[in-house]
């Protein structure tokens, strides 16, 4: 395993952490696009490049725009 | 070592749920549900490499060089961008409760009540 | 509204506090944790993978199909049953999200109103406008490039789809979705989601009329590292970008109009 695989793997690790530990939706996307951007490099160091650029089209994104968008519409309704 | 990426996607897997289990809002969970099934991505690429292999794409490779497994890749590659489609009708689905319940405390949402 | 983990007092009974429950968990991860990791202690060492399949299909993908990327050759060819299936979990996804977000008999659509509390349509600054809109026109053609070349080099339907659907964020992002929306007919981006669908089924059935298998690739081959060398490879993988493009678009435009256009029925929102 290179050394690339072993810090790819920690960051995706104390990523998924990061966005668990993250209460609040708002910060949460954002640290949702970080987590995927870093899935993205991991599967990169894996050899494939192709699943890498979903993972980064989808998790950087495609998915905290929509997350953002409910999130938009859900705060509408408290105010 | 080797062990590495199978300790990590167990890792994620537990992080996820542990966020689902103790989550205070539907829309936390959605997103660490999505963490989940980033776990199984990690897994099933972690399975098909080969040490040195190159990617399965033989454009400027000769075509017997040492490549990792595409079948897992093939299946990750469907599979993110499907998730992502139904995490977007989940984040639709709390919209909804939010519209019809008002609340988006999964502790607060009685399947029994009205 | 706080989602911390405050402690949250049983009010029904049978309930279990917030504390028990965590507890309970943990303990239930460490017992899930200790069969997992024995479950994979048995999985061959990483990077040492024996799987024949794999092994056969690098060898024999470009000689038989022509196609130098054997991932797509996997995804439209070899396991082109499999990928229907799953682009109809995202057709059935996208059209239950379309169904749950429908206007309500208590909401109407109203002038549009883009705001989170209160304040007045915002546009975007003309250095924004700028630049997303220059932006349109390169990520489609990224997105078409990156489909049609599916067989040849990384890529494919599924990644050019999503690529093509986030051009549209540019137009939401250059403050231009409400022109865009009187526009854009809605239908069309259905229309065009199902064509996809449905040309995938019909190239699938054009192996079936011409002798073969269902989904059996029947166009004629060429060489391997041309654009239009690997059959019916190509245009599934196209059928398959119409299809994610429409469905993550009708995904984005059902959210936006949420946002921007829903609202309750009486002014209050």
């Amino acid at each position: 395993m290179t050394a690339l695989q072993v810090a790819a793997l920690v960051v995706v690790a104390v990523g998924a952490l990061a966005v668990v530990a993250a209460r609040d939706p708002l910060r949460q996307a954002i640290v949702a696009s970080f987590y995927g951007l870093s899935l993205g490099v991991l599967f990169f160091t894996f050899a494939a490049p192709d699943v890498a650029l979903s993972s980064i089209v989808i998790g950087s994104v495609a998915l905290p725009t929509i997350i953002l968008l409910a999130l938009a519409k859900i705060s509408d309704r408290d105010s | 070592m080797s062990f590495a990426p199978y300790a990590v996607a167990i890792w994620i897997f537990l992080v996820g749920l542990y966020g689902v289990v103790t989550s205070r809002h539907l829309m936390h969970l959605v997103i660490c549900l999505s963490v989940v099934q980033s776990s199984t991505y990690l897994l099933l690429l972690g399975i098909g490499y080969r040490t040195d292999g190159a990617a399965s794409i033989f454009v400027d490779i000769p075509p017997n060089t040492k490549a990792v497994d595409p079948v897992v890749k093939a299946l990750t590659l469907t599979d993110v961008v499907v998730g992502a489609a139904v995490t977007a009708l989940l984040l639709a689905l709390t919209v909804q409760a939010k519209k019809r319940f008002g609340t988006l405390d999964p502790d607060e949402l009685d399947p029994l009540r009205d | 509204m706080s989602a911390g983990e405050s402690a949250h007092t049983p009010r029904r009974p049978g309930e279990i506090s917030f504390a028990t429950r965590r507890t309970l968990f943990l303990v239930s991860a460490l017992v899930l944790a200790g069969v997992m990791v024995w479950a994979l202690g048995g999985v061959p060492s990483f990077g040492d993978y024996h799987g024949v399949y794999g092994l056969v299909l690098n060898h024999v993908a470009v000689p038989e199909r022509h196609a130098t990327n054997v991932i797509t050759a996997v995804n439209f060819d070899y396991r082109g049953f499999d990928t229907l299936g799953e682009e109809f979990i995202l057709f059935a996804a996208v059209l239950g999200l379309a169904l749950i977000l429908r206007e309500g008999r208590d909401e109407e659509e109203g002038p549009p109103d883009d705001d989170a509390s209160g304040r007045r349509v915002v546009g975007a600054s003309n250095a924004v406008r700028l630049i997303t809109v220059l932006l349109i026109g390169p990520t489609v053609v990224l997105a078409g490039y990156v489909i049609v070349h599916g067989p040849i080099t990384p890529g494919g339907g599924f990644q050019g789809g999503v690529i093509a659907a986030t051009a549209l964020l540019f137009v939401y992002l250059g403050g231009e979705y409400l022109t865009l929306r009187r526009v854009r007919p809605l239908p069309a981006v259905e229309i065009t989601k199902a064509a996809g669908a449905g040309a995938f089924v019909l190239i699938g059935a054009g192996g079936l009329i011409f002798g073969t298998a269902f989904l059996a690739n029947f166009l004629p081959l060429g060489t391997a590292g041309d654009v239009f060398s690997a059959g019916t490879m190509q245009p599934l993988s196209v059928a398959v970008g119409l299809e994610v493009t429409g469905g993550f678009v009708l995904i984005l435009s059902e959210f936006l109009d949420q946002t921007l256009v829903v609202r309750r029925r009486g002014g209050a929102r």
